[in-house]
């Protein structure tokens, strides 16, 4: 009976990232136009957007090749499993212990490795381009999260995604330095990740400094709705990651009863729309920067990770 | 169990001599390659039985050959059994290799000699039980790989190699030599049982532990001795740079091990310092280093630096854990090290093998003179791809496993008590995590820049895929890739006995778990399911893919690339790979590699073209070995008026040395 509790509540969550993520991308487009005194586009464009193109041809490229046809399935899978395995409302998944944050964070990896793949395939300019800037700035993002993952694994005694929530929900935390450099680090790579103001603009695609825009030049119909999608599903969960560690409030525990999911579910939303109330407020203060200054907004981000996780070594209490 | 093993291995020195004649036949390779593939295989079988049943038990025997009074003796024990099976996988899938890539040597007579004898002496090195043994198989094993990399001699480029591989092999068992001098002392006992049985002194056992990691750590790779791997592990015909990557820099580490783990007894504190001051250097360096490269083997070889360096990293937390007698934690970081071994040994020989399989294609290494090969050489580029994944530590395959373990490790060193410890430990797991990042970064350019986009020569754009002895070699590491990705819980289940006789501790017994998952500690602190991961990637994928199909569309046409409008149809239009790592050059080659763009651009009006040109530096290079070099090169100078005295002169020279000599043994 546990067993198809937990089966369902796992289901619950796959299907749940799955329909949000467009929302939550709509909902920051949204707030961004209006804090620009622009209409705006409806809160449910993302959704249109993706059913159409899923709807027309694929026009493929002549020299692409079949990896570039099995990419976007790649990706998509490897981001919406990585997405799944972030608690969301309620902690202790089915299937949390099948991949804890290192993992989560190397299948978001794989996606990027292919996605990058995918931007050389066709033999183009532009994808080149983006492939080349994409691995720079994941060289220097990957190990700031992972550093990032050390100092509050090693605060949490645990790199289980559900055992750190439980842990930073429990009253056993405090207040600490680390985790404020932690979480500024978080911060900084998530936007970074998502290719979002100042490190990318997610919004053009005919920009000289563009990123991630380039790489997915080439694709079209149900490909590019997949990428779309699989990009959508990236920006919540890393709202959904930093919600489960330093906002870990009303998250549900595991098996509790179905008024602990709904409070979890409504504090979820609220954190969701929080942060995305951040992200315009954000982007919308922020230019855009230069290809060659985000090395030194990321190394911020590496810095403050690695004295974190110095802390962390050195006392017990910071 | 022993005398198979002893047997297989006299049969691949028996068939040194007999492949000369052969090298002569047309057929002769095959017979050659044929054998050398039986032979490892049944000591890849033999040591693997071992390691699996009953194990713990050490077989030993000594043979009246070597020093009269010592005899040679060998011993199959668990670290050996597992060496064996990394050297004869390695052996094996380079033979299947080498039956269709040895088919189109220009001078069989060269090679074929030496594979036999090469992988011989790397048995020998792991199978020898005294330092006698050890010390000749070692120089064996140096001398015969050193024959192979001058196997095409003329090119200048691998003559240089040669010389530079051949000095350096010299100076490691030089200082090897020194460490078992050290460590034997005047008792003259070099069996390894006797210097396991005598304890040494804190400081002579510090000594050796300092040349054993000069001694291996020149063989492995280790920056800074690493100089002479990126010249020499290419030069040679594909199949042997796979081995002497893969495996040879393994029985390097094997010598490591061996000698710190087994022979010189409980470790100092500190120790562990300096090999992971030297490991996570070696990881980040190296794939830094791998990244600026255009030869496809060159990135391949520096890359092998970096793997070493990983290795490195976690034999060091094993020191440090052992050290503190933190044993289950020791068992961990040595048990994560043995499997990087392993799966380095898989990847980075199927690597080589497809860098050969396109070498052999299009008569190229420079990434830049190739592209689109995925669609020449389908299959080469999937096994690739995989070997590509695996290597750059991402799930579900096997690098990930190994990277992923040594970062429980890392998690765990927060209790060691030492101060050192405490302030470099995060620091070395950064670089392992700044190392795992650019090794991605690094195998998305070679796959990327040499197998996707369009041809870049005429010779890539007619290249033939590989043949199938060859294509069967890449297939069979490549699934030994994925199936010890999907269930590592068997492989480190397998290991146990190994970390049990080394750090006298092993991980728990994981087969048992539910779903073979890894729980290295507890559940509650850290696990990871390869098998469940790449069940449900697999299955989302799949099902995002029907669904679309089926309810959305399924129609796709072909058209001419988009290209925001302008397309080119002229191939230098696409990314080279020098462009390729301009970013990542210009975010940390100023400092690493001293890296200086010069842009040149003509007056307003001319219309002379604009240049850019790059400067970088080896800074290894110009700041340790050039003036090494040079102030030999002035001393042999200064002494070689020596060779050309007159009889009177050097009738003086004798004298004079002769009443010194009898001065200080006066005084």
């Amino acid at each position: 009976m546990t067993l198809i509790r937990d089966l369902i509540s796992q289901g619950l969550q796959m299907l749940l990232v799955l329909l949000l993520a467009p929302l939550l991308t709509g909902f920051v487009r949204k707030l961004k136009a209006q804090l620009l005194r622009r209409q705006g586009p409806p809160l449910l464009q993302p959704y249109r957007d993706l059913m159409r193109l899923m709807r027309k041809d694929v026009v493929l490229a002549e020299t692409a090749s079949w990896l570039f046809r099995i990419i976007p399935y790649i990706i998509f899978a490897g981001t919406w499993v990585a997405a799944s395995l972030v608690p969301t409302f309620g902690s202790g998944l089915l299937f949390s212990w099948s991949a804890d944050l290192i993992a989560i964070i190397a299948l978001l990896g794989s996606a990027r490795f292919f996605l990058a793949l995918a931007g050389m395939d066709v033999g183009t300019a532009f994808g080149g381009i983006g492939s080349s800037r994409e691995v720079m700035i994941a060289s220097l993002a990957e190990p700031a999260i992972l550093i990032t993952v050390f100092a509050v694994a090693m605060i949490a005694g645990s790199t289980q995604l559900s055992s750190i929530a439980e842990y930073m929900g429990s009253s056993a935390v405090g207040l600490r330095v680390s985790l404020g450099m932690a979480l500024v680090a978080l911060t900084i790579v998530a936007i970074a990740e998502n290719g979002r103001i100042p490190v990318d603009n997610p919004a053009t695609h005919l920009e000289l400094t563009m990123v991630h825009e380039a790489m997915v030049l080439e694709y079209s119909g149900r490909h590019l709705a997949l990428i779309e999608l699989s990009s959508q599903l990236k920006l919540l969960l890393y709202v959904s990651l930093i919600a489960c560690i330093f906002m870990p409030w009303g998250a549900a525990e595991p098996r509790a009863g179905s008024l602990a999911f709904a409070v979890g579910a409504f504090t979820y939303t609220g954190k969701l729309m929080a942060c995305g109330v951040l992200l315009a407020v954000f982007e919308t203060s922020i230019a855009k920067m230069r290809v060659f200054r985000i090395p030194e907004f990321l190394g911020v981000a590496l810095m403050l990770a690695l004295l974190a996780t110095l802390l962390r070594f050195v006392s017990g209490s910071l | 169990m022993i005398w198979p093993a002893l047997w297989s291995v006299a049969g691949l020195l028996a068939l040194a001599p007999a492949a000369i004649p052969l090298a002569m036949y047309k057929r002769g390779s095959a017979v050659v390659y044929g054998a050398s593939l039986i032979l490892t295989s049944t000591l890849c079988m033999v040591a693997a039985h071992n390691l699996l049943n009953l194990s713990h038990l050490a077989w030993s025997v000594t043979l009246p050959v070597g020093l009269p009074w010592l005899g040679a003796h060998f011993r199959l024990d668990a670290l050996a059994s597992f060496f064996l099976i990394v050297v004869n996988l390695g052996g094996a899938a380079a033979s299947l290799f080498g039956l269709g890539y040895g088919r189109h040597e220009q001078s069989p007579g060269r090679v074929l000699p030496f594979f036999p004898a090469y992988l011989a002496g790397m048995n020998v090195v792991v199978l020898a039980d005294d330092a006698f043994s050890f010390l000749v198989a070692w120089e064996f094993m140096s001398l015969t790989s050193w024959a192979l990399v001058v196997s095409h001699h003329r090119e200048a480029e691998n003559v240089r190699a040669g010389y530079v591989y051949l000095l350096m092999a010299s100076f490691g068992t030089l200082a090897l030599l020194l460490a078992f001098g050290v460590l034997v002392g005047g008792s003259g006992q070099y069996d390894f049982a006797a210097i396991r049985g005598a304890h040494p002194t804190a400081n002579v056992a510090s000594a050796v532990l300092l040349l054993a990691l000069i001694g291996a750590g020149s063989k492995a790779g280790l920056m800074p001795l690493h100089a002479w791997l990126p010249l020499a592990h290419p030069a040679a015909p594909s199949h042997v740079s796979g081995l002497m990557s893969g495996v040879m820099t393994k029985v390097a580490v094997y010598g490591f091990v061996r000698i710190v783990f087994d022979l010189l007894g409980p470790p100092e504190w500190w120790w562990s310092m300096v090999v992971l001051g030297v490991g996570g250097p070696s990881a980040t360096l190296g794939v830094l280093y791998a990244l600026m490269q255009r030869d496809m083997k060159r990135a391949l070889a520096y890359s092998t630096i970096e793997n070493i360096g990983i290795v490195f990293v976690g034999l060091g937390l094993a020191l440090a854990f052992k050290a503190e007698a933190m044993g289950w934690v020791a068992a961990l970081a040595f048990t994560a090290a043995l499997l990087h071994i392993f799966n380095h040994a898989a990847f980075k020989s199927l690597l080589f093998f497809g860098a050969g399989s396109v070498l052999n294609a299009t008569g190229e290494r420079d990434m830049e003179k190739l592209g689109g090969l995925i669609h020449r050489m389908p299959q080469t580029a999937i096994a690739m791809l995989i070997g590509c994944v695996a290597i750059s530590a991402l799930p579900p395959f096997n690098g990930f496993v190994s990277e992923w373990l040594t970062f429980q490790a890392i998690l765990l060193s927060p209790q060691l008590p030492s101060w050192g410890l405490k302030l470099i430990i995060p620091a070395v797991g950064g670089l392992l995590a700044l190392a795992a990042a650019l090794a991605a970064a690094c195998f998305v350019k070679l796959f990327g820049v040499s197998f996707l986009g369009r041809a870049r020569t005429p010779v890539a754009a007619e290249a033939r895929e590989a043949d199938r002895f060859s294509l069967a070699a890449m297939f069979a590491l490549a699934a030994l890739c994925l199936v010890a990705g999907i269930f590592p819980g068997l492989f480190i289940d397998a290991l146990a006995p190994v970390a049990k006789a080394m750090v006298g501790n092993s991980m728990p017994h994981q087969a048992s778990l539910e779903w073979l998952t890894i729980v290295p500690i507890a559940e509650s602190r850290s696990s990871y399911n390869g098998l469940l991961v790449f069940t449900f990637v697999l299955l989302s994928g799949s099902i995002a893919s029907v669904a679309i199909h089926r309810l959305a569309s399924d129609r796709l046409r072909r058209a001419p690339a988009w290209d925001c409008g302008y397309p080119d149809p002229n191939p230098a239009i696409q990314y080279t790979a020098d462009s390729f790592s301009q970013p990542i050059r210009r975010v940390f080659g100023t400092v690493i590699f001293a890296a200086r763009e010069i842009g040149d651009m003509p007056p307003p009006g001319s219309a002379s073209p604009a240049r850019l040109t790059v400067e970088t530096h080896d800074l290894i290079w110009e700041t340790l070995y050039a003036p090494i070099g040079k102030s030999m090169t002035f001393l042999t100078e200064r002494i070689n008026i020596l060779q050309f005295l007159t009889i009177r002169r050097y009738l003086t020279l004798v004298f004079v040395a002769l009443v010194v000599l009898l001065l200080v043994l006066a005084i």
